[in-house]
């Protein structure tokens, strides 16, 4: 039994790769079989997963439930749309460091104030807080375009690709690819943290604050850079969608987007690491079809959340393993 | 021996309520202690204010010579004040094993990483396996903390403050809610390990049997204040205990 206790660890690593790596050779593979259409809209959904990534740290690792991810979202997409406007930027290298450094700068500060409450608490202040900056955004149009937006044009990749001429291509093709490597970074490098000393902190966090305090680790410090880390994935999700999009307007700032970033993640099951990039993408297909079949699409996207969180409490992912794990032991 | 923690004056009162009235206790360097009283004597009060969970209205902790009153509980920690609890406060999601080696991780200053395998630490395993096993509980390691017993839960409660590797362990009732059966293998397993490591330890208890068989002193409690300190023998002929707190002795 012992023995078996200490060799647990090798095979987690192991079950970890025998998913990933069938997993990118689909998405490498896909723009070859699929039309430009779909690619994109894998692209898209991608970038949600990178944004659904970055809240489950809060959510199934922390246990912090914020419904207020929209800000940061929203930051990332409106830096980049900031410096496309003021300082003429094209290169989509700048756009990340800009977005990272401005959410950066925003979660630091909104985190002081959110990670004193939990729970209900939490949730409301992260929500108030993503109000304000979509009020910002809306109101002052002469900065941000109020409802109207601000344009995005293609970006240039690594300083040589740039998406001129046929932009749909671009987006098919290079820019799909792009996102999937930065993708690929993201999921990497949120499994390491999840895995670390500090990720196993914030689960003891999670499931009991006050023996987290008793065993020495410094919650609200630690929450706070959980904070951090979650909000600089959305943000970094937001810069990569707005050239995607064309366009960033106040909608991506509201609250109601910050509720599609929890409806993915429970969707997907916020209880497993892939559960959230899962729910992310099928989320994805699932409005874009929705919203094409019916005008009514929020009541049926509404009538799925009801069912799923009656019937399948764990998710997609949740529930895949343990349909699995039945199998298996038959 | 030494004196290894010191309270002065200790205060903390519940609006009207003085739960903590005053109180100086005392720890010397490797004894076992037995703190005893009826309920809302102050003891988990106590303890809450030694171990930093509650702040004290008036009076000063020592610990080591150092003045620790206005320490937060992860540097009370640091310095080597650990504590299990009544109610057992354990990580229920993560397996038993992970619960002891968060509290290594946590002392090894090693929680502060984001940039690496937590499951790639083997000495660290290795070293939270060699507790559960000290606590006859590694069978148990890949259960949660949620799928025990009640007694493992309580052994594992101990364990996880153990792993600290504390100066002074104070354990709130380790024997509350545990089968008559499951005790004295418990407080055997508990007064083993923590006599062979020269940790002090402050337990809170009840039963008078385990009180009187695995302390070396015994402070009694009573409506906030210190009624009696001494030696079991002491305290097993004190009047006022007797009456206050064990019952009269014609009653025994």
């Amino acid at each position: 039994m012992s023995t078996a206790a200490v060799t647990l660890p090798q095979r987690t690593h192991v079950r970890t790769l025998s998913w990933a790596i069938p997993a990118l050779v689909i998405l490498v593979a896909l723009p070859w079989v699929a039309g430009e259409y779909q690619t994109i809209l894998l692209a898209y959904g991608l970038v949600m997963g990178i944004a659904a990534l970055g809240f489950n740290l809060l959510l199934g690792y922390t246990g912090l439930l914020s419904f207020g991810h929209s800000a940061y979202f929203g930051v990332g997409a409106y830096t980049v749309a900031l410096m496309v406007k003021y300082l003429g930027v094209t290169s989509m290298e700048l756009f990340l460091v800009g977005a990272v450094g401005a959410c950066v700068l925003v979660t630091a500060i909104f985190g002081v104030a959110c990670v004193r409450y939990t729970r209900i608490f939490f949730g409301i202040l992260t929500m108030a807080l993503s109000q304000v900056l979509w009020s910002l955004a809306f109101k002052f149009f002469w900065v941000t375009g109020g409802t109207d937006g601000l344009r995005v044009p293609t970006p240039t990749l690594l300083g040589v690709i740039a998406g001129k001429g046929d932009k749909i291509a671009f987006l098919a093709t290079a820019y799909y690819y792009y996102v999937l490597a930065i993708f690929v970074v993201c999921v990497a490098v949120m499994w390491v943290i999840v895995n670390s000393p500090f990720g196993r902190a914030l689960q003891a966090i999670r499931d009991n604050e006050v023996r987290a305090a008793f065993v020495g680790i410094q919650i609200r410090k630690y929450r706070w850079v959980a904070f951090l880390v979650s909000g600089v994935f959305t943000g970094l999700a937001g810069a990569l969608w707005v050239p995607l999009n064309g366009l960033t307007t106040p909608d991506i700032m509201h609250w109601t987007f910050s509720g599609e970033i929890v409806f993915m993640t429970v969707l997907g099951g916020f209880r497993s690491f892939t559960g959230p990039v899962i729910g992310a993408i099928v989320f994805n297909y699932l409005k874009t079809y929705a919203v094409g079949y019916t005008v009514y699409w929020q009541l049926l996207l509404g009538v799925v959340l009801v069912v799923l969180v009656v019937s399948l409490p764990t998710g997609i992912v949740g529930s895949a393993e343990r349909l699995w794990a039945r199998r298996r032991s038959r | 021996m030494s004196v290894l923690l010191e309270t002065r004056g200790l205060v903390k009162q519940f609006g009207e309520f003085r739960a903590v009235d005053g109180v100086a206790f005392r720890v010397q360097d490797g004894e076992v202690l037995a703190l005893i009283g009826s309920n809302g004597a102050g003891k988990t009060t106590l303890v809450n204010l030694i171990s930093g969970l509650l702040r004290p209205d008036a009076g000063s902790i020592h610990f080591r010579g150092a003045d620790v009153t206005a320490q937060s509980v992860h540097e009370r920690i640091g310095a080597g004040i650990a504590r299990s609890f009544q109610l057992v406060n354990l990580f229920d999601q993560l397996s038993a094993l992970d619960n002891v080696a968060l509290s290594i991780f946590s002392r090894q200053g090693k929680t502060r990483k984001l940039w690496a395998l937590a499951e790639a630490d083997r000495p660290v395993w290795q070293e939270a396996l060699g507790i559960l096993a000290t606590f006859r509980m590694d069978a148990k390691a890949a259960v949660p903390a949620g799928g025990l017993s009640q007694g493992e839960r309580k052994l594992l409660d101990v364990a996880v403050a153990y792993a600290l590797k504390p100066k002074l362990l104070f354990l709130d009732e380790p024997t509350s809610g545990v089968s008559t059966r499951e005790k004295s293998p418990i407080m055997d397993t508990i007064a083993s390990v923590v006599r062979s490591e020269g940790i002090s330890a402050a337990i809170i208890e009840h039963d008078m049997d385990v009180v009187f068989g695995y302390s070396d002193r015994i402070v009694a409690m009573h409506q906030g204040t210190i009624l009696a300190d001494g030696t079991p023998e002491q305290i097993r002929r004190d009047e006022r205990v007797l009456t206050t707190l064990i019952g009269t002795p014609e009653a025994r």
